[in-house]
């Protein structure tokens, strides 16, 4: 097991290694982060005196390895557009960034699993078929868009929830409710499949003949084993909503990550945004990380094979 | 020989079976696959309305009432015609500063296309050339490209697509760049898993013992094999990379106005929701037509193509 976790640790270092190689090369070669800075119409002695001063000016291998460097070592830079620490906005906008995740997770697993048994246990029947109508109309349907209807549902004709805004908890169902139907349709069909091949499975089979029957044998038997690459899945959902709030917040006006990107983006401070998307794809990996380790304690064969 | 024996000979030789009958097997493939997509009314949904809005996209200069971009301050947020105040001359009613709603509605069907078709080209052509690589070659070109595929899917790819079109200047040809970059791991995961299946059956090794080249293989044997399943990933890329498209738009690192981009109008929208709710739901009405359209197109070859994967 722990032979296991060490080689999954090792691939996820690897893989954090190239893909903070790959934004800071994507990032630094379609632009002139000085330039960027100094303004598009900047006199070409101040754009000089920005390059040499934030060190634009070094040899490429060089700035990413003295950037890497600092980066591991807790450093993430200051950023001259938000006048503060790197690590000081991350901290003080992730909070909200992770409570709508994880309240959008609620929400997928709330609908998501429910209607994957669902239709599991009929399958091809009416009830199978208008779960997967909702699935794939979930799947059509631009969050961003979804959000602005919900808006005029609930906060204008209806109101019940806020328009806008993170100072209470009222404030994050809407924005959960849009961030948590963009995973439904994967996770109800991921849910749907495994239950219906477990269903069909020898054991289950056994479980029937020994006079198991409905709940009982869903939970005991069934979805105990359907359950395993739903757990994957969702670790690695949890890890997409982080960039995937984005929209979410800007919508909603919630100070999160997502927002903070986004005007990060829109102030041309670069070096700012490339270190949040770092930061966006090392929590991934740490979920994916996670994931294959619980998959593994769970299940002998993957950590053997 | 009597007569009678000439006779009855003759009449053998008249209903005896045509020599050497091969049963067609291509053509009773192509019926039985008629035959699957005329029982598929998801498939036949989602062709029409993809067929419709292609239509809608070729001849929209015929088809828009208006000039898209002609501003008319004098017939600002016009509602539709059929609710009050509503005018028959702007049948979906007008914009913040008085363009036809309904025109820049179909105009912006082009937009939604193009980048669809385009970015899902694009990424087409680089998830296929990995994937056909990786599970043809196998070994290290395949942990190679397993690699590559593990970093990509760990980037955050809206926020990574609005970083660089944002940078590098926000235009249609950019965007469908960044958005077909950026979108190709879906091609992989399928081509690489087949390719492995097909590189071990007999015609593949058949080619090889005939002297074949590694390119010839690679196209007449491998490719032609991977056709159904590389259309069905492009149907549904096309969805995704609308809704990409319509989502950098939305947010302002996107189509840039005045282009009459469904994402873009639903962002000039949101000012007004509140009053003049249709400027939002209309376009988001148009993106959800053309992506379940796609879906629908995408589940619907997917089943008549492969049909023992239907569950």
């Amino acid at each position: 097991m722990l032979r296991f976790a060490l080689k999954r640790l090792g691939l996820a270092v690897l893989v954090a290694l190239a893909v903070s190689f790959a934004t800071f090369l994507l990032l630094n070669l379609a632009t002139d982060p000085a330039q960027a800075i100094a303004g598009e119409n900047a006199e070409p002695e101040l754009v000089a005196q920005i390059r040499h001063e934030y060190g634009f000016d070094r040899p490429f291998m060089e700035r990413y390895g003295s950037w890497l460097a600092d980066a591991v070592r807790g450093d993430f830079g200051r950023s001259y557009y938000w006048h503060d620490s790197v690590s000081q906005l991350v901290l003080k906008h992730a909070p909200p960034t992770i409570r709508l995740a994880l309240m959008a997770l609620m929400v997928t697993v709330l609908v998501a699993i429910p209607l994957g048994v669902i239709a599991a246990l009929r399958p091809n029947s009416a009830v199978d078929r208008l779960a997967l109508g909702i699935a794939v109309s979930a799947q059509a349907i631009p969050n961003f868009w979804l959000g602005l209807m919900l808006v005029i549902l609930f906060s204008v004709m209806l109101p019940i929830f806020p328009v806008s805004g993170d100072t209470s908890w009222l404030h994050y169902v809407l924005p959960a409710l849009v961030l948590g139907t963009s995973s439904v349709p994967a996770v109800m069909r991921l849910t749907r499949a495994g239950l219906i091949e477990v269903m069909g499975s020898d054991y289950v089979r056994t479980a029937r003949a020994k006079g198991y029957r409905g709940i009982e044998l869903l939970a005991r038997h069934a979805l105990r084993n359907a359950i395993l690459p739903i757990v994957s899945v969702l670790a690695v959902q949890l890890g997409q909503k982080f960039g995937g709030s984005v929209i979410v917040e800007s919508i909603f006006a919630i100070n999160g990550l997502g927002r903070l990107t986004l005007q990060s983006i829109l102030g041309s401070d670069i070096p700012t945004v490339q270190m949040l998307i770092f930061i966006f794809a090392i929590v991934f990996i740490l979920m994916n990380f996670l994931a294959d380790v619980l998959n593994a304690l769970l299940d002998p064969r993957i950590r053997m094979g | 020989m009597t007569n009678q024996d000439k006779t009855l000979a003759a009449g053998l030789a008249a209903t005896a079976p045509p020599p050497a009958a091969e049963p067609d097997f291509d053509a009773q493939r192509r019926q039985a696959f008629w035959r699957r997509v005329r029982g598929h009314r998801g498939l036949q949904a989602g062709a029409a309305i993809l067929l419709a809005l292609l239509a809608v996209a070729v001849f929209a200069p015929w088809l828009a009432p208006h000039d898209p971009n002609a501003q008319s301050l004098a017939y600002r947020l016009l509602p539709p015609a059929w609710s009050e105040g509503g005018s028959w001359t702007y049948l979906l009613g007008t914009d913040q500063v008085g363009r036809d709603y309904l025109s820049r509605l179909i105009y912006g069907t082009r937009i939604s296309l193009v980048v669809g078709f385009g970015a899902a080209s694009i990424g087409c052509l680089i998830g296929v050339t990995l994937g056909v690589c990786a599970g043809y070659f196998g070994g290290r070109i395949d942990s190679l490209v397993s690699f590559l595929l593990t970093s990509q899917l760990a980037l955050p790819g809206l926020l990574l697509a609005m970083a660089l079109v944002f940078i590098i200047g926000p235009s249609l040809w950019v965007v469908i760049g960044i958005i077909g970059g950026l979108h190709w791991t879906y091609y992989l995961v399928v081509t690489r898993t087949s390719t492995m299946r097909l590189r071990q059956l007999d015609f593949v090794a058949a080619a090889r013992a005939i002297g074949s080249s590694r390119r010839q293989i690679l196209w007449h044997e491998i490719l032609p094999n991977l056709l159904n399943q590389i259309i069905v990933v492009f149907t549904f890329e096309v969805g995704i990379a609308v809704l990409a498209e319509a989502a950098l738009s939305f947010l302002g690192v996107g189509i840039q106005p005045p282009t009459p981009s469904w994402g873009l109008m639903i962002a000039e929208g949101k000012m007004a929701i509140f009053h003049r709710p249709w400027l939002v739901v209309l376009p988001g009405m148009a993106l959800f037509l053309l992506v379940i359209g796609a879906n629908l197109l995408g589940d619907g070859l997917r089943d008549v193509t492969s049909p023992e994967k239907r569950n």
